[in-house]
C-alpha cells in the first residue's frame, strides 16, 4: 500500500519537476517572469512554513526578510559586488535577526509574538522608506544586475528562470533534509506541548530561536533572487501585505506540511494571472475563499484532501495543524 | 505653553478614539479568545455605512450615525459572530486570528471594489472654530470628540459594574465554567461583547473619520494602534485599553511635533516591543498565564 503511494508521489513529483523544466519553452517572457516569482515566493513561503508551520511560532515579518535580502542584493550588487556576496550577507543579517526577534518568542506566545513581528515587519518598512542615503527612500534603487554564474551570463529569462528553480530546489532538499533531522523532529514537540518538549530534554529556547532564524534566513536568500528578478527595488512591495501574503499562502497550502507552501504559492501568485478576467476583484475572492477554507479546514488544502484520504481509508490520524494543538 | 496644551488636547482626542477601538479588542479577547486583526477594518467600515444611509435613505447625519450603529452591531457583532467566530473558535487562538486577517483584507477589498478607491468627504461633528484654553486655541472638533469618547467609556463602565448584565459579562470574561455553572447565559453574554464591540467601533468610526476621510485603508493604522494600546494598557483590562489609547494617542501626537515626522509612526511600535518585552502583561494588566 504505502509502496504505490511511494510510487504515485514519486511519478507525480517528477511530472511537475519535468514540467518545471520545460514550462518556459512554451511561455511568453511575462509568463517566465511569473514563474521566476513563484520560485522565489515560494522559497520565502518554505522559510515561514519552517517558523510557523513546523515550529508553531506566528510570523508577520517575513516580508520584512524579504525586504532585508532584496535591499542587501540591490545595494551590493549595484556596487559591483557579485550576487554571491549577497547571499552571504543576507543569510547571515537576517538569521541573526531573526534570532533576535524570536527572543520575545521565548517570554509571549500566540498574538502577542503576532503584534511584536508586526510592529517589527512596519518598522523595518519605515526604514527603508526614510533612510534615503542608503536606501533611495521611495525612488528605489534601479538597475539591479542579473547575476552571472561561472562567468555565464543569466540575463535572459530563462537562464534566470532555471537559475532560481535550482535555487528553489536546493532550498527544498534542505528544508526536507531538516523537517526529518532530530532539528526538524524537535520543532515539531515545540509545537505540538512546549511543556512536554521540555521535560524530554528539548532545549526548546534555542529550538525556538533556530525557528524562527532559519525561516528568517531563506526570507532573505528569497529576497536576494528577488532585488535581481524585478531588477528595482521600492519600499512598497515591503509592506505589511507581503507578510500577510506569505502568511495566507502558508496556510492557505497548509501549514506544516511539506509541500504546503509551494501550493500556497501557486494559489497566491499563478492563479490571479490565470484568472486575469476576474484580476480586479481577485484579492475579494481571494480573502473570502481563505475564510471559508479556514473554517472547512484550518489545516490548508493539503490537510483537507489528506483527512478526506485517511477517512476513506481509516488509516494514519490526520496531522494536527498549526495552533490547534494548545489553547492559551 | 500653547503648542504644548493644543498637542496634549489633539493627542487626547486621537487617545480617545484608540481607546474606544482598543476596549471592544480586549472585550473580545477576554469573552472568547478572539483576537480580532480586523478591528481597524471595524471601525473604517461603518463610516460607509453612514455615508451610505445619507445618500440611499436621504437622512441627516446624526440619524445616519444612528444607523449605522444599528447596521454596525448587526453585521459587525452578531454575523461576525456568527458566521467566522462560531465555526473557528473550536479550531483554537490561532486559527481564528489569521482568519480576521482574511476578513480584513476582504472588507477593505470590498470597500475599494465595490464602492470607492477614493477618499469619500465626511461631514464634520462640529464647525470648525476653535476655543480657547489657557489662551491655547483648540479646536472644538477636538473638544466633541473627548467628550463623546469619555462619555462612552463612563457608560460602558457603568453598564459592566452596575448592571446585572454587566456583572454577568463579567463574569463570563472571568471563568465561563463557573458562569455557566451558576446559570449565566454565556453564549448571549458572549454575543453581546462582540455587539458592544461593534457599537464601540461604530462610534470610533463617526469620531475619527471627519478627521482621516472615508477610506477604504482607514483600519490599517486604527487596527494597529488600538491593538498597542490594548497591550500597552493591558490586554486584559477594560481600564488597561483606556490608559494605553490615551496614553498613545498623546505619544503619537508629540513625537510628531517634537522628534520625527517621518518615525512618527515607528514610535507606538518602539513601545510596544518594549511593552512586550519588560511588561507582557501590561502596564495595568494581571500575569495570565506563563507560557515556555
Amino acid at each position: 500500500m504505502s509502496r504505490w503511494r511511494l510510487l504515485l508521489g514519486s511519478a507525480a513529483g517528477l511530472i511537475i519537476v519535468a514540467g518545471l523544466i520545460a514550462a518556459p519553452f512554451g511561455l511568453k517572457p511575462y509568463g517566465i517572469y511569473i514563474l521566476t516569482l513563484w520560485a522565489v515566493t515560494t522559497i520565502a513561503a518554505i522559510g515561514l512554513n519552517l517558523t510557523l508551520g513546523y515550529a508553531g511560532q506566528v510570523s508577520l515579518a517575513q516580508g520584512a526578510f524579504v525586504g532585508i535580502g532584496a535591499y542587501a542584493a540591490a545595494l551590493l550588487t549595484t556596487h559591483g559586488w557579485p550576487l554571491g556576496s549577497a547571499y552571504v550577507v543576507a543569510a547571515i543579517a537576517c538569521f541573526c535577526i531573526g534570532w533576535l526577534l524570536g527572543y520575545p518568542a521565548l517570554r509571549v506566545q500566540h498574538h502577542y509574538l503576532a503584534f511584536v513581528t508586526l510592529a517589527f515587519s512596519t518598522l523595518i518598512y519605515l526604514v527603508f522608506r526614510n533612510e534615503e542615503w542608503i536606501t533611495g527612500g521611495i525612488y528605489g534603487l534601479s538597475n539591479v544586475p542579473r547575476p552571472s554564474l561561472f562567468g555565464y551570463p543569466l540575463r535572459s529569462p530563462r537562464d534566470f528562470y532555471y537559475f532560481c528553480l535550482a535555487n528553489l530546489a536546493l532550498v527544498s532538499l534542505a528544508a526536507w533534509w531538516l523537517i526529518r533531522s532530530p532539528w526538524g523532529r524537535a520543532f515539531v514537540a515545540l509545537r505540538e506541548n512546549p511543556v512536554r518538549a521540555l521535560s524530554l530534554g528539548v532545549d526548546t529556547r534555542r529550538y525556538t530561536l533556530m525557528a524562527f532564524a532559519l525561516g528568517s534566513g531563506l526570507g532573505g536568500i528569497s529576497g536576494v533572487l528577488y532585488a535581481p528578478l524585478v531588477q528595482y527595488i521600492d519600499p512598497t512591495p515591503f509592506s505589511l501585505l507581503l507578510s500577510l501574503n506569505l502568511l495566507l499562502m502558508v496556510i492557505v497550502g497548509g501549514s506544516g506540511y511539506f509541500f504546503g507552501p509551494f501550493l500556497g504559492a501557486i494559489i497566491a501568485v499563478l492563479l490571479p494571472e490565470w484568472l486575469q478576467a476576474a484580476s480586479k476583484y481577485y484579492l475579494f475572492y481571494y480573502a473570502a475563499f481563505v475564510m471559508v477554507l479556514l473554517v472547512v479546514s484550518p489545516s490548508g488544502i493539503i490537510g483537507f484532501f489528506e483527512r478526506r484520504f485517511t477517512a476513506a481509508r481509516k488509516s494514519a490520524p490526520p496531522a494536527t495543524p498549526v495552533g490547534q494543538a494548545k489553547v492559551a | 505653553m500653547a503648542d504644548f496644551i493644543q498637542l496634549l488636547v489633539a493627542g487626547l482626542a486621537t487617545g480617545g478614539i484608540y481607546a474606544l477601538v482598543a476596549i471592544g479588542f480586549t472585550l473580545l479577547w477576554q469573552t472568547s479568545q478572539t483576537i480580532n486583526f480586523a478591528q481597524g477594518e471595524f471601525v473604517m467600515l461603518p463610516a460607509f455605512f453612514m455615508l451610505g444611509a445619507m445618500s440611499v435613505l436621504g437622512l441627516p447625519f446624526w440619524g445616519a450615525v444612528a444607523v449605522g450603529i444599528v447596521v454596525s452591531a448587526i453585521v459587525l457583532g452578531v454575523l461576525f459572530k456568527r458566521l467566522l467566530v462560531d465555526p473557528m473558535l473550536r479550531h483554537g487562538v490561532l486559527p481564528l486570528a489569521i482568519a480576521t486577517m482574511a476578513l480584513a483584507l476582504f472588507l477593505k477589498e470590498a470597500v475599494k471594489d465595490f464602492y470607492s478607491a477614493e477618499a469619500q468627504p465626511f461631514p464634520p461633528l462640529a464647525a470648525a472654530t476653535n476655543v480657547s484654553i489657557f489662551g491655547a486655541a483648540v479646536a472644538l472638533q477636538s473638544l466633541i470628540v473627548v467628550a463623546i469618547a469619555i462619555g462612552a467609556v463612563v457608560a460602558l463602565q457603568l453598564f459592566l459594574n452596575n448592571t446585572q448584565t454587566g456583572r454577568r459579562m463579567q463574569a463570563t470574561a472571568q471563568n465561563p465554567t463557573v458562569a455557566r455553572i451558576l446559570g449565566i447565559p454565556v453564549e448571549r453574554m458572549i454575543l453581546l461583547a462582540f455587539v458592544i464591540n461593534a457599537v464601540l467601533a461604530a462610534l470610533a468610526s463617526a469620531l475619527v473619520t471627519p478627521i482621516y476621510l472615508a477610506k477604504f485603508s482607514n483600519g490599517e493604522y486604527l487596527g494597529i494602534a488600538a491593538f498597542i494600546a490594548a497591550i500597552v494598557g493591558g490586554f486584559n483590562q477594560v481600564r488597561g485599553a483606556i490608559v494605553g489609547g490615551l496614553l498613545l494617542g498623546v505619544i503619537d501626537n508629540f513625537a510628531a511635533a517634537y522628534l520625527s515626522a517621518q518615525y512618527r509612526a515607528a514610535i507606538p511600535l518602539l513601545l510596544l516591543i518594549v511593552v512586550i518585552l519588560f511588561r507582557p502583561q501590561g502596564l495595568l494588566g494581571r500575569v495570565e498565564e506563563r507560557t515556555v
